[in-house]
């Protein structure tokens, strides 16, 4: 009898020693809730996004986590469906554990606004990282909302002075015609008043043609723009099926592919590939380089796929948009590390995640540590401007892979920056929200 | 046994005009309502309150609107969701105009405001029906939204074309929309409105306007033989039903996902809601309920149960099945029961009726 009982004491203790381990270990770790869609007209895109956020946490864990505390992550697939995502996003937004997320990465414009107000009241950093709503860039107003490295603001900026150095300088933009096929939603219609502002500082004219969800019927847009306007060159918005469809219907109508420049959401090989030969001499724009010969590659595949730990096919490492989704992980763990510094190395909330953010300071060095020399170009987030001030390239498609590099071209800020202010200070007029004045 | 009539006498018209005549109906009304006001608010977490209910009673809200002009006037209609989103921009334009209207009053003029929209849609109806009316209606679908795309007036000049509502008071410090406001108030709020609308619509059905609607879905020419104006009966059915849409679009942008673009009302937004009153039953409010409790809550109960019991399924994967098995329960339940999920209730009563000793 006495021995039973010692024996069930003994179970009894290693029962709770393991319970405090245990509770000890959920209580340091850092969660995030990661919404994907892997179905539906936009997965093309949202595989290898979901794919490269997932090795890249698992990298980070398998490498000691941020400061010794590691990241935990809950997936919910939401198929690029607005509603679904809001509904996601409150399925997963505190862990099976009971551990709040630190920050969102929606990964569509949609998702993004309606999560504006949501991650505010949740204390929640929501990184909308080159989409969402271009005048959150204005940390004054939109405190929790970063969009770094930039803006869809900034790349048109950036990609109207590509267009002009291949006229021949800015000043033989005059008189010539750009187009913007875009998708026909929040996400592609924010270019268009930086567009217009531009077509009236060059004198260009700018044509607009929206395609409509999911942008399988593009015929009568690509006739009008290869017979009718012809215009010098086209910029296109798509995302999912759209931009290869975009593709395929310019050579059909004899529109020269050469002249089409995908903005960074139509830059994947998952857009080029579809269309085949047809493809050949697309231009697409990112803001970070293309494959995978650098260390932190090396690490990705020896340290999360070497251990059998991957989250897809090996090949997609590297791909364009998989290294997109490294950047806006990187940038995340580095806003986790300047956090740290302030409140130490424990597991942060979101409020003390904001604060890191608005700390970051991606610098060449600090990118040549993190394994991505030369991979994008330094990145320095402040409390007023979330969005920083990065680059971009412009790439070619030769029909098997991204080549010819352009240049980095920096955006126009001088001419963004006042509209993002502008635009934010009527945003917080129409909430009743004071803009932060301890804000530099 | 259980549900018998036998011995509840009604002895004044009040009685037998009541609006639920039996006993046990009253019972079972009374004690859902006071699980819904009292039971779920202690039980149900932020997540259920937000997600779960709110979607519930919005889409609720819009299926009894469809319901109205189909089940009961019997006018096949496509275009929900574009008086939806009708609803929401002219509830926008109220809001941001008059920052100092009530919640009550902006939704009450938004709802008016589709309602005229509704009724000048709802012209063509006076010569056309069945399927060639659901392609003229189809035209609202698209002609709002492109409307609401295309002139930036209606967002207030935004870049996006995407409107937020601004943080709006109930009463007190109590907010409705914006980040302050609770998941209670959101949630009580809603449900008040859909109760007091569902009691509006019934009243509304079983009186002269709506014995006029039913007459018409019947057979037009003999309603218009026994005295029945079908430019009034047919333009009253749109107008109803188009105010019920409207206040749904316009409580789906300010309280469900505080923020809305055109795309959110899109085509199949009105597929859904026409399948929520096929699968929940024609020409009835109760099948409006049950119908989006089919079609808006299944779906997100298919897709989370694997994770509830614990199973490690690939996100795709669990989408798939969503998929798969939210179709055949939509064939299982039409072949089992092609008048809807009201019918099959119909039916579990008439035998609790004669349950335990049938004939």
């Amino acid at each position: 009898m006495k021995n039973i009982m010692k024996k069930i004491t003994i179970v009894m203790l290693i029962g709770v020693v393991f319970s405090l381990t245990g509770l000890a270990q959920a209580a340091e770790k850092i969660y995030i809730p990661l919404l994907t869609y892997t179905t539906g007209p936009y997965a093309p895109g949202g595989i290898p996004l979901d794919q490269a956020f997932r090795d890249y946490f698992k990298y980070v864990n398998a490498t000691g986590g941020v400061n010794g505390v590691e990241l935990e992550w809950e997936t919910c697939e939401y198929g690029y469906n607005t509603d679904r995502g809001v509904e996601c996003y409150e399925r997963i937004k505190k862990s099976k554990s009971g551990n709040m997320g630190v920050a969102v990465f929606p990964l569509s414009t949609g998702v993004t606004y309606a999560l504006l107000p949501r991650t505010q009241a949740d204390g929640m950093v929501l990184h909308s990282m080159g989409y969402g709503r271009t005048d959150a860039s204005d940390g004054r107003v939109f405190s929790h909302v970063f969009t770094a490295p930039m803006t869809y603001w900034s790349q048109v900026t950036a990609i109207t002075k590509y267009i002009g150095e291949q006229m021949g300088g800015m000043n033989n933009l005059k008189g010539k015609k750009i187009a913007l096929v875009y998708h026909n939603s929040a996400y592609g219609k924010e270019p268009i008043k930086t567009l217009e502002v531009l077509a009236e500082k060059y004198g260009f004219k700018f044509l607009k043609y929206p395609v409509n969800h999911p942008g399988l019927e593009q015929k009568s847009t690509w006739l009008k723009i290869g017979r009718q306007t012809k215009p010098d060159f086209t910029i296109i918005f798509g995302w999912g099926v759209m931009t290869q469809t975009s593709i395929k219907e310019a050579k059909a109508i004899g529109y020269p592919v050469s002249k089409i420049i995908g903005n960074w959401w139509s830059a994947s090989e998952n857009d080029t590939r579809p269309a085949g030969s047809a493809s050949v001499g697309y231009k697409a724009a990112g803001f970070h380089t293309i494959g995978k010969q650098y260390p932190l590659h090396a690490g990705i595949v020896d340290k999360v796929y070497g251990a059998g730990n991957g989250s897809g096919e090996k090949s997609v490492v590297g791909e364009v948009l998989y290294n997109r989704a490294l950047v806006n992980g990187l940038i995340f763990t580095e806003a986790i590390r300047a956090a740290q510094k302030k409140y130490g190395n424990i597991a942060i909330n979101g409020k003390q995640l904001a604060w890191g953010y608005e700390h970051v300071n991606l610098t060449e060095a600090r990118l040549n540590e993190l394994g991505l020399g030369g991979f994008m170009k330094p990145l320095k987030i402040t409390c007023a401007n979330h969005e920083g001030a990065n680059s971009l390239l412009i790439h070619e498609w030769d029909g098997k892979n991204w080549v010819n590099p352009s240049k980095w071209y920096s955006p126009m800020y001088d001419v963004t920056r006042p509209m993002i202010e502008a635009s934010a200070a009527a945003y917080a007029k129409e909430k009743g929200i004071t803009p932060r004045s301890n804000c530099n | 046994m259980i549900y018998r009539e036998a011995g509840q006498f009604k002895t004044s018209y009040k009685s037998d005009q009541a609006l639920l005549p039996i006993a046990q109906d009253r019972f079972f009304i009374i004690s859902l309502l006071a699980a819904a006001y009292i039971l779920v608010p202690m039980v149900a977490n932020d997540y259920w309150l937000n997600s779960i209910f709110l979607q519930f009673f919005i889409f609720s809200l819009a299926a009894i609107g469809l319901n109205i002009l189909t089940g009961y006037a019997g006018q096949l209609s496509l275009g929900t969701g574009g008086f939806m989103a009708c609803g929401a921009f002219s509830a926008y334009k109220l809001a941001t105009s008059f920052p100092d209207m009530h919640i009550i009053v902006v939704l009450f003029l938004a709802g008016l405001i589709t309602a005229l929209v509704g009724m000048l849609f709802g012209i063509p109806s006076l010569r056309i029906k069945g399927f060639y009316l659901a392609v003229s209606t189809l035209a609202a679908q698209f002609f709002l939204l492109w409307l609401f795309n295309r002139v930036p007036w209606f967002t207030n000049y935004s870049s996006s074309g995407v409107i937020s509502p601004p943080p709006i008071k109930l009463i007190g410090d109590y907010y409705i929309t914006g980040t302050q406001a609770t998941n209670l108030t959101q949630y009580f709020f809603t449900l008040t409105l859909v109760v007091v609308m569902a009691l509006g619509a019934r009243n509304i059905i079983r009186g002269h306007t709506g014995r006029s609607w039913m007459a018409m879905r019947d057979m037009d020419i003999a309603a218009e033989i026994i005295g029945i104006s079908p430019l009034k009966a047919k333009l009253s059915a749109f107008a109803v039903s188009s105010f019920y849409c409207g206040i749904a679009g316009a409580l789906w942008a300010f309280l469900y996902t505080g923020t809305v673009e055109p795309l959110a009302f899109e085509i199949n937004q009105s597929f859904k809601i026409l399948f929520m009153i096929i699968i929940g039953g024609l020409g009835s409010i109760l099948g409006s309920f049950l119908g989006a409790a089919f079609i808006v809550v299944l779906p997100i109960f298919l897709n989370s149960a694997p994770a509830l019991l614990g199973l490690e399924i690939s996100g795709a994967l669990v989408t798939h099945i969503e998929f798969m098995v939210f179709g055949v329960l939509i064939v299982f339940f039409l072949i089992v029961e092609p008048h809807g999920l009201a019918r099959l209730w119909g039916i579990a009563k008439e035998k609790l009726r004669l349950w335990p000793f049938p004939h």
